[in-house]
């Protein structure tokens, strides 16, 4: 009962709290109710924890604290329990941001979270909290940080995503072989923060064609960093122009939400596009 | 349709055949005079006044707002269950007195901001059911055009309609801010609940408005849980008229109207004399849980809602009070009973058969810019644009 307990209603102060008890050492587990809500902490979570070590030179560091967030959208959030605030954490050395797409993964990738002297931020889609069922083994056990994991081979297009989006391009990976038997790459990217860029410019190398999807709004999204990145290192062996199927540009909307979201159809368009190019 | 509203509601009373009405006022008194409760006071050397007065036709016309309210609550909960309602609900039913109380103490050219437990409040601020009905099915009869939904509805000044909690602290304190740099007199209430008071931006927000001393007067609406947290596992302090520190507050009972009605004339007042900002808790309760996910049981127990519902619901409070003293009765409060509830249903009626907006409004109103620009998004083909 110690161990666990409820906070007041104050985003902001329950990061400096968890900050202030990973500085001394001791393991911190926020939990900030919906990913929408961080942002009166991301002063904390930014100037605060992310420059901890850095500014006292490794004297000290609060790399024991995790906050967890359910994240993404849910089918009927609307502007403000539907948000994918990772490309705002991304742009902050320092911290790490873990993004999980199944039960399995998640116990794995929260321990590795909690064990790692970072600071890290740990998004759980909250629309897989119900639909998702798996075999989770009862032992503890970890998935290493910034390794993304191919969950599907393929030879001619690489499909990258995180979170709950990864189940739609698996899908639109099945529909492609099986309508344009186009074999594609799926991977699972898993750590936003640092991400696995040999993983995916190694697939990307193989296949010559990318294609990044997530909900969050296109522009500024994780998507821009892994293109400009992809495009840096494979220049040459890029057969098409990096696709980027993303949300729109608008605030998390009420009733056009199914419009908004990239689903499957909207993925398998562009992957068409870029086969065709 | 605003002023309509408004005089729907207002002329109420005065829609019944001649004959009729001369009847009536033989048997019922212009007005009685009630004793209300005194409210805790904190830094103040008085308070609001211990007795008032209430004309028939006042009681009439809160008596029918109350009851439109509730049942707008309740028919929100049955198209919640049919699916029609998707998203957030959060319900006030129960806190109807704390509505159209603070409404009665204020001038419409008065502003109010809350938070999104706000379908009472859109409706004093003359809104109809049907926009806010509609509002919350997502249709573009809505007073948001569809695109808000139940957590951001707004009319004139009335600023929502908030969905993150405590956000409207500064906001409010920022409303004050102008009024006082326009000079109109007017004020801004703020309202925000039990678990939004221990946001540190509320404690901002009363800082800036003591030290310029905005005509803002902060409403704690302490429903005594905050989602499925009950105040004393929350607070520090429960007394939330006291957590202003240096700006003076009162606690009122804001089951009753009429002791929500003078608490809000007297700090009105207070404010509109440039004495700087007040802190109003009202004391209440709501029947439902958080919101339409939350069954609102497993941190209360039933009794508790039905010994709220049996002694203080606002309601039955100010029936009581003029029934007994001979201000209506009872069959004519049943009438205005009668004429909420059709009301309600053809609203409900028009909220399920409304069309949605149009999918071209996907990009409406993000910019104010001239010339409308394509928003881009989910792939490189379809695009939308941005017009406001």
């Amino acid at each position: 009962k110690d161990r666990v307990f409820n906070t007041p209603l104050c985003e902001q102060g329950i990061v400096g709290f968890g900050i202030g008890i990973a500085v001394t050492g001791a393991t911190a587990i926020a939990e900030i109710q919906f990913a929408d809500y961080i942002f009166p902490a991301f002063d904390q979570i930014v100037n605060e924890a992310a420059k901890y070590r850095y500014r006292s030179g490794d004297l000290f560091n609060c790399g024991s604290l995790t906050i967890r967030s359910p994240w993404g959208c849910v089918g009927h959030g609307a502007l403000y329990h539907s948000q994918s605030p990772e490309a705002f954490f991304a742009h902050c050395p320092g911290i790490k941001v873990v993004v999980p797409r199944s039960p399995f993964q998640a116990k794995g990738l929260l321990l590795s979270c909690i064990e790692d002297k970072n600071p890290c931020i740990f998004f759980e889609p909250k629309i897989l909290y119900r639909a998702a069922v798996e075999q989770v083994p009862i032992e503890p056990y970890n998935i290493p940080l910034s390794q993304a994991e191919v969950i599907r081979e393929g030879s001619d297009v690489t499909l990258v995503a995180w979170g709950t989006q990864v189940h739609v391009i698996r899908e639109v990976a099945a529909m492609a072989q099986e309508k344009l038997g186009v074999s594609c790459e799926v991977i699972d990217l898993r750590t936003i923060l640092p991400w696995d860029v040999d993983t995916v410019c190694k697939s990307v190398i193989k296949t010559g064609r990318l294609l990044v999807s997530h909900e969050a709004p296109l522009t500024g999204g994780f998507a821009s960093e892994i293109s400009s990145t992809v495009q840096e290192e494979c220049f040459l062996n890029l057969e098409a122009p990096i696709s980027r199927v993303c949300g729109y540009d608008t605030p998390f909307p009420h009733i056009f939400e199914p419009f908004y979201i990239p689903d499957k159809w909207k993925c398998y368009d562009a992957l068409r596009k870029m086969i065709n190019y | 349709m605003l002023t309509a509203a408004v005089s729907r509601v207002l002329s109420g009373v005065t829609q019944k055949p001649a004959s009729r009405v001369l009847v009536a006022s033989c048997k019922y008194s212009n007005n009685a005079t009630f004793e209300i409760k005194k409210c805790d006071l904190y830094r103040l050397e008085e308070g609001p006044p211990v007795t008032t007065v209430l004309t028939r036709e006042d009681g009439l016309k809160y008596y029918k707002m109350m009851q439109t309210i509730r049942r707008m609550e309740l028919k929100a909960d049955q198209l919640y269950k049919q699916k029609f309602i998707r998203g957030f609900c959060h319900l006030c039913d129960g806190q109807e007195a704390c509505c159209v109380g603070l409404e009665a103490g204020i001038n419409p050219t008065d502003h109010v901001i809350t938070s999104y437990r706000a379908h009472g409040l859109c409706y004093t601020r003359g809104l109809t059911v049907r926009s806010i009905l509609s509002e919350l099915t997502g249709r573009r009869g809505g007073c948001a055009k569809g695109k808000g939904g139940s957590m951001h509805m707004y009319a004139k000044n009335f600023y929502g309609g908030n969905g993150i909690v405590g956000a409207q602290g500064p906001l409010g304190a920022g409303i004050a801010l102008a009024c006082k740099y326009k000079g109109n007199n007017e004020v801004c209430l703020t309202l925000y609940g039990d678990g939004a008071a221990n946001q540190g931006q509320i404690s901002e927000a009363y800082n800036m408005a003591a030290l310029w001393n905005l005509p803002c007067i902060f409403i704690c609406e302490n429903n005594r849980y905050g989602m499925g947290t009950s105040v004393e596992r929350a607070a520090a302090s429960t007394d939330y008229y006291k957590r202003g520190n240096f700006i003076p507050g009162l606690r009122v009972d804001g089951m009753d109207i009429l002791c929500v009605r003078e608490a809000t004339k007297f700090a009105a007042d207070y404010c509109r004399s440039g004495k700087g900002p007040m802190l109003m808790e009202l004391l209440t309760y709501r029947y439902h849980g958080h919101s339409m996910s939350d069954p609102g049981i497993s941190y209360r127990t039933r009794e508790e809602i039905q010994s709220v519902r049996s002694k203080s619901d606002p309601i039955m409070l100010l029936k009581d009070k003029m029934v007994n003293n001979k201000l209506a009765s009872v069959e004519e409060l049943k009438e205005i009973d009668a004429e909420v509830r059709k009301e309600i249903d053809d609203a409900a009626q028009f909220a399920m058969t409304d069309p949605e907006p149009p999918l071209e409004e996907l990009g409406h109103h993000i910019y104010s810019s001239n010339p409308p620009f394509d928003i881009r998004g989910a792939n490189q083909w379809i695009k939308f644009q941005s017009i406001s």
